[in-house]
């Protein structure tokens, strides 16, 4: 067997439809909106504020905080309890350090900037969704930053290589599966968050961190297009 | 809160106006989208001014309670998001949540708006069970109202998923809805009093001012389901009874968004 055909009639190499937005928390300094397909996800930033516990200061630097939660009511079958988990902590953490290259909180001593990623409808794909709102939210915000981040999951799919899988793709059962998300840096094409679930050749990795960046570039733009929209000035 | 700014408030209110124009009894616009999601049984987003909440129900198959072997049973959870407001942190629900969360359940509740002898399956065995949780996603104020209706819209939006005897398959959504009694359905107006005057839906400049407060639900013929009352200082039986005609008179307008 080969998968041929993906099950929602999508090129291999092509994403789901995405809409972006930024500015849709109106307490928060910064947020954005994020939508994958099926996958939502909101972001709001505040501060630099100071942060609490006070141990946590660094007199050199500002922080960078990330949290990453799915709403209860977000998936599929059952309820998801309200909390942190395990693999929300995992993924907090990773999201953190494929922001991380972007973001200068030089100027920021003893302070945080912390980055609430919330899911309210899910269908793979979230932590890739969370980061792409999260960078928007972060410029949104005004942090500085020397470029922005993309992300989307590319995967194996028995013996085809697809971006940005959905669950029905991750799920798949009449073949294996990988699962690899990653998130490039906009200009240098760095990879700031690589992770892989299933196997893969060597191969087969180096091709799809190239399908990568290239889908990454157009959410790239979409990001920006988004950003720009906001502070965009209208003539009457 | 300094004094300046309650007298200025104060000046505003004896004129019958508020900051940002609105009458002293007036809600800010309503707007209730339901469906947002489609992984969940039922949701709505509810936006009253700069106020958003969203509420989905979850629905799955489990036993009764010993007590109430012939019902289904219900839970409502509220999150008062760390990405809605700078006041709010991560961590397990401040009292603030767990208050919304109780009011909301005890209106629905107590009503009687779900028939939950309904979701009965099987006397003691099975019975369906209805999740249900608020989630904010900004703060602008009065977030109780906003929550109450948003659960009622995610009530009212909720299908059932299809059930084989075994499992629930929730892929399959069937036309069934919850059986919901929509003239027992509440709604929910909380009106709060700064100084010697009443208002309702305050911002969250407002809420920062107010002294005591009444939340109030009511069903459809006026009848009172539940009551909360809240804020530092007491109110007298007639503040009582002129906040339950204007939240019996609100409602007849929140009612309008079911």
């Amino acid at each position: 067997m080969s998968y041929t055909k993906r099950n929602d009639g999508r090129k291999f190499d092509e994403t789901r439809s995405i809409e972006a937005k930024a500015g849709v928390i109106k307490r928060a300094d910064g947020s954005a909106y994020f939508k994958m397909g099926k996958t939502v996800a909101y972001v709001a930033v505040y501060g630099p504020r100071e942060i609490h516990p006070k141990f946590l200061q660094n007199p050199k630097k500002g922080k960078l905080r990330c949290y990453y939660n799915m709403m209860p009511f977000s998936s599929m079958g059952d309820r998801v309890r309200p909390g942190a988990n395990r693999r929300a902590k995992e993924i907090a953490m990773v999201t953190e350090k494929a922001l991380l290259p972007v973001v200068n909180l030089n100027d920021f001593p003893n302070s945080v900037v912390d980055v609430f990623i919330e899911l309210p409808q899910t269908d793979a794909g979230t932590r890739c969704a969370g980061i792409c709102a999260a960078s928007m939210a972060l410029a949104d915000a005004g942090i500085p930053m020397n470029g922005m981040v993309a992300a989307v999951s590319m995967g194996r799919v028995d013996d085809k290589l697809v971006v940005d899988l959905d669950y029905s793709e991750e799920s798949y059962e009449d073949g294996t599966v990988a699962d690899i998300p990653i998130a490039i840096v906009s200009g240098t094409e760095e990879i700031s968050l690589l992770q892989m679930d299933g196997e893969l050749s060597r191969d087969e990795l180096k091709q799809s961190i190239e399908i990568v960046k290239k889908a990454c570039s157009k959410i790239d733009k979409i990001q920006r297009d988004a950003l720009k929209k906001k502070y965009e000035v209208k003539n009457e | 809160m300094n004094n300046q700014q309650k007298d200025h408030i104060l000046n505003f209110f004896e004129k019958g106006i508020r900051f940002d124009g609105r009458k002293l009894d007036e809600y800010r616009k309503i707007k209730v989208e339901k469906g947002f999601s489609g992984n969940a049984e039922g949701s709505a987003r509810v936006t009253i001014g700069d106020t958003i909440v969203l509420a989905g129900v979850k629905l799955s198959v489990g036993e009764p309670y010993p007590d109430t072997p012939d019902k289904g049973t219900m839970m409502i959870n509220a999150e008062l998001m760390p990405l809605s407001s700078p006041d709010f942190e991560p961590g397990p629900p401040a009292i603030q949540a767990i208050e919304i969360a109780r009011v909301v359940d005890r209106g629905i509740r107590e009503s009687g708006a779900i028939d939950t002898k309904k979701l009965c399956i099987k006397k003691e065995e099975k019975a369906w069970s209805v999740l249900i949780d608020i989630c904010t996603l900004n703060e602008g104020g009065n977030l109780l109202d906003a929550s109450a209706l948003a659960v009622v819209a995610a009530l009212q939006d909720t299908k059932m998923p299809s059930y084989n005897g075994k499992t629930v398959d929730y892929k399959k959504k069937t036309k069934e809805t919850l059986p919901l009694n929509l003239k027992k359905m509440p709604t929910s107006c909380t009106v709060s009093k700064i100084g010697n005057y009443f208002i309702v839906d305050p911002t969250s400049e407002e809420e920062k001012k107010v002294e005591a407060r009444l939340t109030i639900e009511v069903e459809e013929d006026g009848t009172l389901c539940a009551l909360q009352k809240g804020g530092d200082k007491p109110l007298t039986a007639e503040d009582i009874d002129k906040m339950v005609g204007i939240g019996i008179e609100k409602s007849k307008e929140l009612r309008k968004f079911l």
